[in-house]
């Protein structure tokens, strides 16, 4: 009997799947039951006609028309650009993909990739230990916590370009307060504007001041959300303050940080104005992040199709990895 | 295993001002279930926590045995503590959660190993050890955390913090049960805590209330139904909760609203005239037919005299001829089933009595209730001074019928609520 309804239900597909389905997660009463209401849809004819009417998708009209207009046609623009040389308004001519090509191909580019890429790596190697570790010292209750927050959430709200200012003066070895005690105290001879080593250093430096704070901020919040009888039972069970944190906040700080390393990639991956504020992408090619190489090609020589073809694989680049960090940190551990 | 004595301990989260729990003197004596009852906010939890260690009380010295722990910290006593919900180290694995307590205190490989599985053997753990402690269900995961407290060879008590409130009310049957079978197999005493009487009636072999943060009784569960010593008792334990009339003492007798009731016989002595509440359990309210009140017959007599066999038992109608009772009107019939709940006024006060599912009365009906002797007490400021007695003489022994059977009833009574 159950089979038999079953098999009659075999061309209503989303049916059957949902049965199963239920069946899996309730008892088998659920998959009868399904079964049971076939006979109800042998009229075929009559549920076909009933789902033509499809006017339902004019309520996601308003989502197509702004995504529209705030995504995809400044995009298709971009796409526009890309696959044309344009001399003129007037004077231009489709090349296809060869832009793609050459710009795949171009070892600048390439540079500026594993450079930023590096970069990115970096920033996250950093920021990530380095905020949980500031949120797991802030104060949990008392007066400490609106000062430690404040403290904590400064550099924040500084404006990007005057964090470049601030660096750019503060490591700057004759009246830099920073660059001058690098120099003149602890002896070491440092100068961003030509070593290479001490501009990416200083450039480095400068993101993880600017936002750390940020992961902090987010892991506070993880942690404060953590219920008090977690701790409680860490501290009958015996465990020491670091098996706290590896046992009960890491694991349960998952949601966060999966957010903070997303937020912290994509930033960090289309970093511009701090640095070309502080070194201009020098000295030499030293601190040219694609960002930095991008707008050159696209404002300086107003090579707009390079430069299109150049951003749509940057912007597929942080679509895909942040794709990939996003899977994977929220499948593991399941 | 030792006794857990309190000495004056009291808490106060706000330096003082108010006391979560008041200064109070408790023994827990070792090997027993105590079932600690309260209504929300009455501070259950705070004095779990001070006994657990998580909190230090403000006042008053805690003893394990003859040990003094007041300082201790939480890890250095032997107190196992299971939360409202499952509290587990979530991405690890059955075995490893009931391993870590051990592992904490640096107990040998083959020691750990031992233990966790005598401990998950007894708790019937044995087939999910390899799996992830956040994939079981809710009722097995309070089982784990149950498991994390008694792995511990040297677990004097386990807390149990309405462990089951999360817990599917089916399930939560066989769980008590489960935690009943492991208290009689491991002998550990159980603090449990609660605000659902079954739980608590049913778990413990001492049920302690907890009131405002204090202790208002402690005894075991039929003492607690049957004599109450604070009002807040009468009405937290039982369903529906007892009865309470406010009445009168003057020269000795108790009046409500003008009749006579009965003697007052104080707790301690006589008690002084003034205003007074009687607190008496439905279970013990007798209606008895309307034929003994002056001006009343015909119809009411039936209705009324139906229900006596069966339920009210042998005595009622000897002792209802005796001393009529209060005059009350019945304003409603609740039919519950295994017994009715007749709603009744009296001088403005409100009087259910349980009887038997085969009592008729009637809305509108005017009829007396009369309380069983020993078991309707007296109550000033909510606590308890004395009985209502019978008035001399007129009231002998035969009472032990009914008494008897209202004894036997309230267990249903209370399982049905």
């Amino acid at each position: 009997m159950t089979g038999k309804g079953a098999e009659e239900l075999a061309p209503a597909g989303a049916t059957v799947a949902g049965g199963q389905v239920a069946g899996e997660i309730l008892t088998g009463d659920v998959l009868a039951g399904a079964a049971r209401e076939a006979p109800g849809e042998q009229d075929a004819s009559r549920a076909d006609s009933r789902t033509k009417n499809n006017r339902a998708w004019f309520l996601v009209l308003p989502v197509v028309v702004s995504v529209a207009f705030t995504a995809v046609i400044p995009l298709m623009t971009v796409v526009n650009f890309s696959v044309q040389d344009i001399f003129s308004p007037t004077d231009r001519i489709f090349v296809g993909l060869d832009w793609f090509r050459s710009v795949t191909r171009d070892p600048e580019i390439r540079a500026a990739l594993l450079r930023t890429l590096l970069f990115s790596a970096q920033v996250l190697l950093l920021e990530i230990p380095l905020g949980v570790a500031l949120a797991v010292s802030m104060p949990r209750r008392g007066a400490g916590v609106s000062v430690a927050l404040v403290l904590v959430a400064l550099p924040l709200l500084i404006p990007w370009n005057v964090v470049g200012t601030i660096w750019q003066i503060f490591a700057r070895g004759d009246i830099g307060l920073g660059g001058w005690t690098i120099n003149n105290v602890l002896g070491v001879n440092f100068n961003y504007t030509l070593d290479s080593t001490d501009a990416w250093i200083t450039v480095l430096l400068m993101d993880v001041w600017h936002w750390t704070p940020l992961v902090a901020l987010l892991a506070y919040a993880g942690l404060r959300s953590i219920p008090e009888p977690y701790f409680q039972a860490a501290q009958i069970d015996g465990a020491s303050a670091w098996a706290t944190f590896r046992h009960i906040q890491l694991p349960r700080l998952r949601g966060v940080l999966t957010i903070a390393i997303l937020l912290r990639f994509m930033d960090s991956f289309m970093i511009y104005t701090e640095p070309f504020v502080v070194t201009g992408g020098g000295p030499g090619n030293a601190t040219s992040f694609l960002s930095i190489l991008l707008s050159k090609i696209a404002v300086g020589q107003f090579d707009l199709g390079p430069a299109g073809a150049f951003s749509l694989l940057y912007f597929l680049i942080v679509q895909i990895v942040s794709y990939v960090f996003f899977t994977v940190l929220t499948r593991t551990g399941r | 295993m030792a006794d857990i004595r309190l000495e004056g301990v009291s808490h106060s989260y706000d330096g003082g001002r108010t006391w979560a729990l008041k200064p109070m003197t408790w023994t827990w004596r070792s090997n027993r279930a105590y079932a600690l009852l309260g209504p929300s906010g009455c501070g259950k939890t705070t004095l779990l926590n001070i006994i657990s260690g998580l909190i230090s009380p403000t006042t008053g010295r805690i003893w394990l045995g003859d040990r003094e722990v007041t300082s201790v910290p939480t890890a250095g006593r032997n107190i196992a503590q299971v939360f409202q919900f499952p509290v587990l180290y979530e991405q690890m694995s059955v075995y490893d959660n009931l391993a870590f307590p051990l592992r904490n205190r640096g107990y040998p490989r083959a020691e750990v190993d031992r233990r966790v599985r005598t401990v998950s053997q007894l708790l019937g753990l044995d087939g999910h050890l390899g799996r992830r402690s956040r994939r079981l269900d809710p009722g097995r995961q309070q089982i784990v955390c149950l498991g994390r407290g008694l792995v511990r060879p040297d677990v004097a008590a386990v807390l149990l913090d309405e462990p089951l409130t999360v817990i599917d009310p089916a399930l939560k049957w066989t769980l008590r049960s489960k935690l009943k079978e492991i208290h009689r197999d491991t002998g550990h005493t159980l603090v449990y805590v609660t605000h659902d009487q079954t739980e608590a009636l049913t778990f413990a072999d001492e049920v302690v209330v907890l009131k405002d943060g204090e202790i208002v009784q402690a005894g075991e569960p039929t003492e607690l139904f049957l004599a109450p010593a604070h009002e807040f008792v009468g009405h937290f334990i039982g369903s529906p909760g007892m009865n309470v009339v406010p009445a009168e003492i003057t020269g000795g007798v108790v009046r409500v609203g003008g009749a006579v009731v009965g003697r007052a016989a104080g707790d301690g002595g006589d008690l002084p005239p003034g205003p007074v509440r009687i607190g008496v359990r439905p279970e013990f309210v007798r209606i008895v037919p309307g034929r003994d009140a002056p001006g009343w017959g015909g119809p009411e007599t039936d209705t009324a005299g139906r229900d006596a066999p069966g339920w009210d038992g042998p005595g009622r109608d000897a002792g209802a001829r005796a001393a009529p009772g209060l005059q009350a009107r019945i304003t409603g019939v609740d039919r519950m089933g295994s017994y009715h709940l007749v709603h009744a006024r009296v001088d403005g006060h409100t009087l259910v009595s349980k009887t038997g599912p085969g009592s008729r009365h009637e809305p509108g009906a005017v009829a007396f209730f009369r309380f069983d002797p020993g078991r309707a007490f007296l109550f000033r400021d909510e606590v308890r001074c004395g009985s209502l007695a019978p008035l001399g003489g007129s009231l002998e022994q035969p009472l032990e019928g009914p008494l008897e059977g209202a004894r036997g009833r309230s267990p249903e009574g209370r399982q049905g609520a």
